[in-house]
């Protein structure tokens, strides 16, 4: 068994929330991550799932060292990536990149395409000129652009095809990792399903993980080798994606899909099994955070939190009712 | 209107249609879109003063041969026809030294809004950008620069290095910088939150670099904006130091001492000493706003369609 | 029973550059919708949807105008109505919710008043009266311990509720027609599963008719009755949900349909090659046709027509035509967005 290319153990991210006016002391933490713990594959893709507060964007900020994790480590081809520092750092810059949600800032005004996507290569590689548009020819060609796109400023591109430069660019230093956070939220449907198609199809080519953060179960799931479920910053269920798909056990992995929208009107809708809206995270509730919204809270969900372990091979659980 | 949201706005609206039709069209909007009042006010005046030498018909620190003291203009009675605007009271051509002044004005001008905005620019880019310790220490030097009169502190610093241009340039640059700070550091501050400079820094560049490449040429198009508009000021402002005494040492003319020179002879009735360096004054620096307001709206791409 | 809303042959042009672009945003658009009912407008961006509902409300933005078509509701064809008129008609008898709630609300007035204001102006409710009905109405869109509520302001309150108190301001005047522009597109997926849950309660307790306009079918498969789909300004099928979604006739309508992914498929997803069209420079025939899998020669020379399917389901396309039928390729996206 290779080792995972990507591991997170008891990673945690607290905020700290001070007043406003001086003196400055402090009044809380927002528990944005508690304590999460997964791993990538080379060349699968992990998915996360949860709504807002779950804390899926400071896990991303985490692995992209735009934030220092309070507690917990990463590890990066099993070193840890807080060490890191010169060479190694740009090693990890090199082979972990992200693509953002949306196409209209991602891309530098005032910079060519060829430009933006070169940057990578003049930041980490002595590429001559001729060699670096030749790699940025080779990327543009795999993400489905012509060469001559180069030339063009980011304005004269839609939404979609800004989301392929975007990709481009993720890839031109023979990336291992890229995080994908909601990369097809902002595109027209009927763009959707090509940048999907192209993600995937990179995946087999190149050989490249991807974490894709996303908000629809459909589209996650549909792109996924596995899927973490977050809430409330704990993963609070894991699970290959058609597994998942057709035996969710959390309850709020359950109330997520009866939430999810039918694919034909004739399609059988169980009743919400949810209420109320996501507690803040700076005083998330005592126990199993989601138990005030539980409609199959028992006595013990409101004082003890649970521990995730393995339900079955691959699917592990944070419940009670496990 | 948030309710259009931005990619229909881009498709809709859009760009202006490619080929002949297109051509057509930029012609048109080119040529109407240009400022011609403003420029038909400073393309002249720039010309005279790069072409003093040529068209001046005086040597404008000496007087003219043949003309007395206060010379009236040449529409009003006694008049001499050497010189059409009339003359000092030492005798020197009006319209010669109004020239020559233009010079001073206008290069003091410029170039002292390019050493302010060089300053203000970079400071404020640095400021906005690194943040923390570094943007307080600047932005608390902006303040007690703010605090201080600016002429009354160009006067000052004017008196102690001793007048000649290139002192006033400099010291103009010196007092007029604060605005460019404040204002470029308000922009960075909202571009260091854009993705492309986080994409940036997440595959590893430099601070350098990220300022150079992504940070600097998006707040150009402010910093233009607000140089045209400080330009005015700056003529203004070396005009008042001028009029002051302190500003382009004489016999060189420039329309501030001009002002002042002539103040004293209103009692005699030569008002027109005092009233064309007045109008040179108000016209340039009315083109330089206008120009100002006109680039701040082409430059804004949300405007610039409709 | 005469229709509530009755659109016939919209057209509303968007004119810029001065003049030497012209863009039919929405383009010989018709379309009923009866009382009570739920009818959904679908497409992508720039295809004229939300230009079709700011026609119908006259608050289309400064560069663009109606420039032929009726639009008859209440026996008055809103057209010609004066700005004055309309402002009788908006928000007492057709309301709209917008995307964001947090543009939608003003911040510095109370909810109360927010709420209050439909109500103030269009049916002169005043103290009591209008306390009750602000509470009334807060209770309809479930908003828990309303007294205490209406004295707060919108930042207090997350996005969901927020989007509730927009509901509470539609539904004020009494209107008979709600236009509902991407609702719930900022809203997370529990939330908006409420959102939607409350305004299918909302149609059945009051009887509002509701335009749902949105890129996603899957709000349509659950909210709406019928369906109309858009693409460049111009409507290419229509008729019964039930219709499209078993047996679409138009290629983009079945493309659409194709490239949703499915809970628990992994097979590959339809895509449609290319991008969405640029207004000013469509293509001469049927503006979908560069990106069509089905395209016949006839298609990059002739506007195809609207085609009577049955009942009140119209495609436009000259496949829908009985000479041409379906194409082998037809087939094959037809096995794929069944599976």
């Amino acid at each position: 068994m290779s080792p995972p290319l990507l591991q997170v153990e008891g990673l945690t991210k607290h905020f700290p929330v001070t007043t406003a006016v001086f003196p400055r002391r402090q009044i809380g933490w927002v528990k944005a991550v508690d304590g999460i713990d997964f791993a990538v594959d080379p060349g699968e893709t992990l998915g996360v799932i949860g709504e807002s507060g779950c804390g899926k964007t400071t896990t991303s900020k985490l692995i992209l060292l735009q934030e220092v994790p309070t507690a917990g480590a990463i590890r990066f081809d099993g070193e840890d990536i807080s060490n890191l520092a010169g060479p190694g750092l740009m090693r990890y810059r090199r082979e972990v990149q992200v693509v953002f949600q949306d196409p209209y800032s991602s891309l530098s005004p005032r910079m060519r395409v060829g430009e933006i996507i070169a940057e990578p290569l003049q930041i980490h590689t002595d590429l001559s000129r001729a060699e670096q548009q030749e790699r940025v020819a080779e990327v543009l060609d795999l993400v489905g652009l012509r060469p001559e796109v180069a030339a063009l400023f980011p304005h004269e591109f839609s939404g979609g095809q800004r989301q392929r430069i975007a990709i481009a660019r993720a890839l031109v230093t023979n990336t291992r990792l890229i995080i994908l956070d909601e990369p097809v939220s902002a595109l027209d449907v009927s763009i959707r399903a090509q940048i999907m198609n192209q993600l995937e199809e990179l995946q087999a080519r190149l050989g490249v993980s991807y974490i894709f953060i996303g908000h629809d179960l459909a589209t996650v799931a549909h792109i996924s080798h596995r899927i973490a479920v977050m809430y409330l910053g704990e993963i609070v269920e894991m699970a290959e994606a058609l597994e998942l798909c057709d035996s969710p056990l959390h309850p709020y992995t359950q109330a997520l899909f009866t939430a999810a929208l039918p694919a034909h009107p004739d399609d059988k809708r169980e009743k919400l099994t949810i209420s109320g809206e996501v507690p803040s995270a700076l005083s998330p509730p005592s126990g199993c955070r989601f138990h005030p919204r539980c409609p199959k809270a028992m006595a013990r969900c409101a004082t003890e939190a649970p521990e995730r372990k393995a339900v079955a091979p691959g699917h592990s659980v944070a419940c009670h009712l496990y | 209107m948030a309710v259009v949201d931005e990619q229909t706005r881009a498709i809709v609206i859009g760009a202006p249609p490619p080929g002949a039709a297109g051509a057509r069209h930029r012609r048109v909007h080119f040529t109407r879109d240009l400022p011609l009042l403003p420029l038909a006010i400073l393309v002249p005046f720039v010309l005279l003063a790069v072409f003093a030498g040529a068209i001046a018909p005086y040597d404008p620190t000496e007087p003219i041969p043949g003309a007395k003291i206060f010379e009236p203009p040449f529409w009003m009675q006694n008049a001499n026809s050497l010189a059409p605007l009339g003359t000092d009271f030492q005798g020197r051509d009006v319209l010669s030294r109004l020239i020559f002044g233009a010079r001073v004005s206008l290069i003091v001008g410029v170039m002292g809004t390019i050493v302010a905005g060089s300053i203000g620019t970079i400071l404020g880019i640095v400021s906005g950008y690194l943040g923390g310790w570094v943007d307080q220490a600047i932005m608390r030097v902006t303040d007690a620069w703010l605090a201080l009169p600016a002429l009354v502190f160009a006067i000052f610093l004017a008196t102690m290095v001793g007048p000649s241009m290139w002192n006033i340039i400099i010291i103009l640059g010196l007092v007029y910088w604060t605005r460019y700070a404040r204002v470029i550091r308000g922009e960075v501050l909202s571009l260091r939150e854009r993705e492309f400079v986080k994409l940036a820094e997440i595959a590893g560049a430099s601070s350098t670099r990220v300022i150079l490449r992504h940070i600097l040429p998006n707040v150009l198009n402010s910093a233009m904006v607000l140089a045209s508009l400080t330009i005015g000021v700056v003529i203004i402002a070396e005009a008042s130091l001028s009029f002051l005494g302190v500003g382009v040492p004489a016999p060189e003319p420039a329309w501030g001492s001009m002002l002042a020179d002539g103040r004293s002879m209103l009692m005699v009735g030569a008002w027109w000493l005092t009233v064309f360096p007045g109008l040179c004054i108000m016209m340039v620096v009315l083109a330089t706003q206008l120009i100002g307001d006109w680039l701040r709206i082409r430059l804004d791409p949300q405007l610039r369609n409709l | 029973m005469p229709p509530l809303l009755q659109v016939t042959n919209l057209e509303t042009h968007y004119v810029s550059f001065g003049g030497a672009r012209v863009v039919k945003a929405v383009d010989d658009v018709s379309f009923t919708v009866n009382e009570g009912e739920t009818l959904g407008i679908v497409g992508e961006s720039g295809c004229g949807k939300t230009t079709t509902c700011l026609s119908i409300v006259g608050l289309l933005p400064p560069a663009s105008r109606i420039v032929g078509g009726h639009i008859e509701f209440g026996g008055k064809d809103l057209v010609h109505l004066s700005q004055g008129e309309m402002r009788h008609i908006r928000g007492a008898q057709i309301a709209m919710i917008l995307q964001d709630p947090m543009a939608s609300l003003n911040p510095l007035f109370s909810i109360y008043w927010q709420v209050a204001e439909p109500a103030y102006y269009h049916r002169a409710l005043r103290g009591r009266s209008l306390r009750e009905r602000v509470r009334e109405l807060l209770n309809a869109v479930r908003i828990p311990s309303p007294a205490m509520r209406m004295r707060e302001y919108p930042h207090q309150m997350s996005g969901g509720m927020r989007q509730r108190i927009v509901g509470a301001i539609a539904l004020a005047g009494g209107p008979r027609l709600i236009i509902a522009d991407e609702p719930t597109t900022n809203l997370d997926v529990t939330i908006q599963a409420q959102y939607l849950d409350l305004l299918k309660e909302l149609q059945h307790e009051t009887g509002v008719a509701v335009i749902f306009v949105t890129h996603n079918l899957g709000i349509v498969a659950r909210m709406c009755d019928k369906l109309a789909v858009m693409y460049a300004g111009k409507i290419v099928e229509s008729g019964s949900v039930r219709e499209l979604f078993d047996s679409a006739q138009h290629p983009y309508t079945k493309a659409l349909l194709g490239s949703m992914p499915k809970l628990g498929s992994k097979q590959k997803l339809l895509a449609i090659p290319g991008q969405p069209p640029d207004l000013a420079t469509l293509p001469p025939g049927c503006a979908f046709h560069p990106r069509c899998s089905e395209a016949m020669p006839r298609c990059s020379l002739e506007e195809p027509g609207e085609v009577r399917i049955g009942g009140e389901w119209r495609a436009r396309c000259w496949r829908a035509e009985p000479q041409y039928g379906q194409s082998a390729k037809a087939i094959d996206v037809a096995a794929a967005v069944a599976s």
